[in-house]
């Protein structure tokens, strides 16, 4: 049982589904899956922007650069990517709220989403901004990292194959 | 049976029939689990594949890692994003394998594989020509034209290939349903639709 059957979420989620922006995506036949695709670009420039930081702190990829250094020039990206999944993901849960009311890896997405901001901004990037952490807090921030953000993109697929 | 010249649609179709009547195609594709997971895993390959690539690229382009020679970026990212294309291979593979007959008369998926050869064309040009003379630009925050150029390409091609891959899973031009003259051609629909009335 999802999270918004149980506190009765539900008419917040209808209501949701009726906004102007989710009704014009739904009545599109091209809209939905435009956005969709573009979400999917999205994907690949979060992934990107993560990965380079995350084996520069496991140790591997651009060793010759400070963690700080790849940090640095990664994080507009990641940002930016960030912004773009967010201009797409909401227009996308707009158009079927009802559905992702019922659906476990919505909530699962939206819980490890919420965790992996969080954590890269207040952890992950101050761990990598300072280049005298030790190295093993280096690698399981780096994995944390990696595990949430995977989390969030397999649970963001699975959306559309349950409810 | 029409000459279209070069591009035989039977030819496509025959192959695709062929591989429809595998057994472990039938049974990948109506698997609970596994064409899930193998779709899931196609597609969070993605982060690794294009998003390890893309970094290479905006290197190229001038827009990310400045200061970092590029030949420090192809020998240290540029491996874990043909690790990413070798996953991709081979789970598109399997893809295919599950559901040969309509991806092979998708128009997206043919507009996906000409894609995928014009990208590797473009490797194939930035490795033969462009990267020649790397030593005299391997260092500079902002590379030649040519060089932007063969890195906007790249990034240009590999999300045409998302976008058109993402799409394959959309029904609106498939044979079964009523098709322009141009999809008609364009997917090899009349051999599908002949095959099947045949």
């Amino acid at each position: 049982m999802t999270w918004c059957e149980q506190f009765g979420w539900f008419e917040t989620y209808d209501r949701l589904e009726q906004t102007w922006i989710g009704v014009a995506i739904r009545e599109s036949l091209w809209l939905f899956p435009g956005i969709e695709a573009v979400h999917l670009l999205g994907l690949a420039m979060i992934g990107g922007s993560v990965l380079v930081v995350d084996l520069r702190l496991l140790g591997v990829g651009l060793t010759r650069l400070t963690t700080s250094q790849v940090l640095m020039t990664a994080r507009p990206w990641f940002i930016g990517a960030l912004i773009l999944m967010f201009l797409t993901g909401v227009p996308l849960f707009l158009s079927e709220a009802v559905k992702c009311c019922f659906n476990d890896s919505f909530e699962v997405k939206m819980v490890a989403l919420a965790t992996g901001i969080v954590f890269t901004f207040a952890v992950r990037n101050r761990v990598a901004a300072r280049n005298d952490a030790p190295a093993w807090v280096a690698k399981v921030v780096a994995l944390v990292s990696l595990a949430v953000w995977f989390t969030v993109a397999a649970a963001g697929r699975w959306i559309g194959f349950s409810g | 049976m029409n000459d279209t010249g070069p591009y035989n649609p039977s030819l496509i179709h025959d192959f695709a029939l062929w591989i429809d009547s595998h057994a472990w195609s039938t049974a990948l594709h109506e698997s609970l689990w596994v064409y899930p997971l193998v779709e899931s895993t196609h597609v969070l390959t993605l982060m690794l594949f294009v998003g390890m690539l893309a970094m290479v690229d905006l290197r190229m382009l001038g827009l990310a890692f400045r200061h970092t020679p590029v030949s420090e970026m192809t020998s240290r990212i540029l491996p874990w994003s043909v690790a990413g294309f070798v996953i991709m291979v081979l789970t598109g593979v399997l893809l295919f394998y599950a559901i040969p007959v309509r991806t092979a008369h998708s128009i997206w998926f043919r507009v996906k594989v000409i894609l995928l050869i014009v990208a590797a064309i473009n490797a194939w040009w930035f490795h033969r020509r462009v990267s020649r003379d790397r030593e005299r630009w391997d260092s500079q925050p902002k590379p030649p034209l040519n060089v932007r150029l063969t890195a906007a390409m790249s990034l240009a091609t590999w999300s045409g290939v998302i976008i058109a891959g993402r799409m394959i899973a959309y029904n609106w031009f498939d044979c079964d349903r009523p098709q322009s003259a141009f999809v008609t051609w364009a997917a090899g629909c009349a051999v599908e639709l002949q095959a099947e009335a045949g």
